[in-house]
């Protein structure tokens, strides 16, 4: 039966070319926008180089102090996390807690030239928590950085502007006015990778002043590396009660009284800072995921609109067809599962479409280099994505349409009325 | 094996309420070949269609095989139409993007069979009807007369035993009426399939055994 259908879809679709191609053209061009935005997304949040371990990884990226009159979010300090955050670390389901800084730019100059860097100031964890690629050399420790010793480690972007592609290892690099000896090199993080991504990494205790001891509020993110996947659960809730316990010494108790965040995933986290009052949500990463659907929705919609009259047209077309299936013992339910067959048949040839599309766009977007150090790509899982996306696409057009040609009266339908 | 009951069928629109059928009582026993007469717009159609259960009676009462069908839902009355009923329309209604042996697979397709067995079935209907040979060609590359007699294959493929022809010589000329009769009178006489003909032709009429006339929707011989 299915075989006959599929054969159906096929001639029907080859019938009236123009709709096919128009049809055709919407479904893959609404799924290239789609998949890419997906492959976009995934390069964003999914777990790799180096957050290998995205699956049970924490961040605590935003903090909101609120007061009755007043109301400040940032990302938090270094104080507020190294008194209430660090701890963490000795819990039985906590593997290890990282403190790094957001990336600032840092100026060099060289040979007369100037160059602005991204760095960022990591304790020693930060490098046991994430999993950096390092092409030569390794990373500073715990000791380095309690120690406040001038070292770094740096990205194969900035060993190639620096030293020209030559090794790097022990050799120095100036940033900011500040002289490091390099004990790494790793390979370019993306820019999107925003906990970790940067050009020189550098310890927390070289900054300039020792003001962020004392800061609550300034560019500091926490990384709490879980023991398991399962272990989130827990070590957001141990997170929320040292949140309120915190509240109980905020330093400044006349302005603010209130503290929110949360210990977010990779994607939460995302969520908390894009979102309005992102701070103050319980579960931001669900607000998002709604709206991301919303957006989802509203973009297909245009395309299902076009695709659901097409398919009554289509109908009118066919109705004789329709009371001679009937006549011959096809219930409502059936003609209504194969109208739904071949709808999908034609969006799974627009998502081939649309798939061919987007590694077009994903390879234009690579090698215009737009965003620096990404390698956007189409993986099993994104293509799994798209194909749901057609799937769902293809049974949300189909549906309205299958319900009316099911209803079709197999007398009128004889007669080639469609109503 | 048909039995209509004192059935009427009305047709309403917003201003206007049409009597198709008036108060029709019917009974086609098991094997005959009836055929319907009447001038057209007198109800042919839609007596036919009300015994293949494509549609309802405003009152009264159809019943198969003594089974009254008013209570059947839409899964009960395919089925019935699936296995028992065969149809052939004057304007043969072939599916033109589906090859010969592909349309007489239709009825088929709603029963649990293999395709070996249904494209086996449906070679067998098409060399009944003398198309063995044309069952990769489509409906346009067939006369009239071959695409009625793929129809009347596709009709009997499910071994039906009531088939209902409204007008099946009406696009054909004598001849090819003929032999489209022939078959008709052949599945009659062989198989013992009770056949239900509507037509306008007397001389068609005159090989069935019975002839049944309506005028203005009421039942006059």
């Amino acid at each position: 039966m299915i075989r006959n259908y599929l054969k159906v879809a096929l001639k029907v679709l080859s019938r009236r070319k123009f709709f096919t191609f128009i049809s055709l053209f919407g479904i893959g061009i609404t799924l290239m926008v789609l998949l890419v935005a997906t492959a976009m997304l995934d390069y964003v949040f999914a777990a790799r180089t180096p957050e290998v371990h995205a699956d049970r990884m924490l961040g605590v990226y935003q903090l909101t102090m609120q007061g009755k009159d007043d109301t400040e979010t940032a990302p938090p300090g270094y104080a507020f996390l190294d008194r209430y955050v660090r701890p963490m670390a000795k819990l039985p389901s906590v593997e290890r807690v990282a403190l790094v800084s957001g990336a600032q730019t840092a100026v060099s100059y060289l040979n007369g030239r100037k160059i602005q860097s991204a760095l960022r100031r990591a304790d020693g964890e930060f490098w046991r928590v994430l999993a950096f690629d390092f092409v030569e050399g390794g990373p500073y420790t715990v000791a380095d950085d309690e120690a406040g010793r001038f070292v770094a480690v740096i990205s194969e972007t900035t060993r190639e502007r620096f030293f020209g592609g030559q090794p790097a290892v022990g050799r120095t690099i100036e940033a900011d006015g500040q002289r490091f000896r390099v004990v790494g090199v790793v390979r370019d993080v993306p820019v999107l990778r925003f906990s970790s991504s940067a050009d020189l990494w550098v310890p927390v205790t070289t900054a300039k002043t020792s003001a962020y001891k004392e800061e609550w509020l300034s560019g500091f993110y926490a990384l709490i590396l879980a023991r398991s996947h399962a272990d989130l659960p827990q070590v957001k809730a141990e997170f929320q009660s040292r949140l309120r316990e915190a509240e109980k010494h905020l330093p400044d108790p006349k302005t603010f009284q209130h503290l929110y965040t949360g210990a977010d995933t990779l994607f939460e986290g995302a969520a908390r800072m894009f979102l309005p009052a992102g701070g103050a949500v319980a579960d931001p990463g669900a607000r998002l995921r709604a709206a991301l659907l919303a957006l989802m929705l509203g973009f297909m919609l245009l395309p299902t609109i076009n695709l659901v009259n097409i398919n009554l047209s289509r109908i009118l077309d066919r109705a004789s067809e329709i009371g001679v299936r009937r006549a011959f013992g096809a219930s409502s339910r059936t003609l209504a599962g194969q109208l739904l067959i071949e709808n999908l048949v034609l969006t799974l040839i627009g998502a081939a479409v649309g798939l061919i599309l987007a590694l077009g766009v994903l390879r234009a977007f690579n090698v215009s280099g737009l965003i620096p150090q990404t390698h956007f790509e189409l993986n099993f899982r994104i293509f799994f994505y798209g194909l749901a996306i057609a799937v769902f696409f293809g049974l949300f057009s189909g549906v309205y349409p299958a319900w009316r040609m099911s209803k079709l009266h197999p007398v009128q339908a004889l007669r080639g009325r469609s109503a | 094996m048909i039995h209509l009951q004192q059935v009427s069928k009305l047709y309403r629109t917003d201003r206007v309420e049409t009597t198709a059928l008036d108060n029709i009582n019917l009974e086609i026993g098991k094997g005959e070949f009836v055929s319907v007469m009447g001038p057209s717009g007198c109800g042919k159609s839609t007596l036919l269609n009300l015994m293949g259960l494509l549609d309802e009676p405003s009152s009264g009462r159809v019943a198969l095989d003594g089974k009254a069908i008013d209570r059947y839902g839409d899964r009960a009355l395919s089925r019935v139409r699936n296995e028992r009923i065969g149809f052939i329309f004057q304007q043969f209604h072939l599916v033109p993007d589906l090859s010969v042996a592909d349309n007489v697979e239709i009825p088929l397709l709603y029963r649990r069979m293999s395709n070996r067995e249904r494209r086996k079935a449906a070679l067998a209907a098409l060399d009944r009807v003398g198309l063995g040979s044309r069952t990769h060609h489509f409906p346009t590359q067939l006369s009239g007369g071959q695409q009625q007699r793929v129809a009347i294959a596709r009709a009997i493929v499910g071994r039906p035993n009531i088939l209902l022809a409204d007008e099946p010589t009406g696009n054909l000329d004598s001849q090819m009426g003929d032999e489209i009769m022939g078959i008709l009178e052949d599945l009659n006489q062989k198989e013992g399939t009770t056949i239900v003909m509507v037509t306008h032709d007397p001389r068609m009429a005159d090989k069935t055994h019975r002839v049944v006339r309506l005028f203005d929707g009421r039942q006059v011989q």
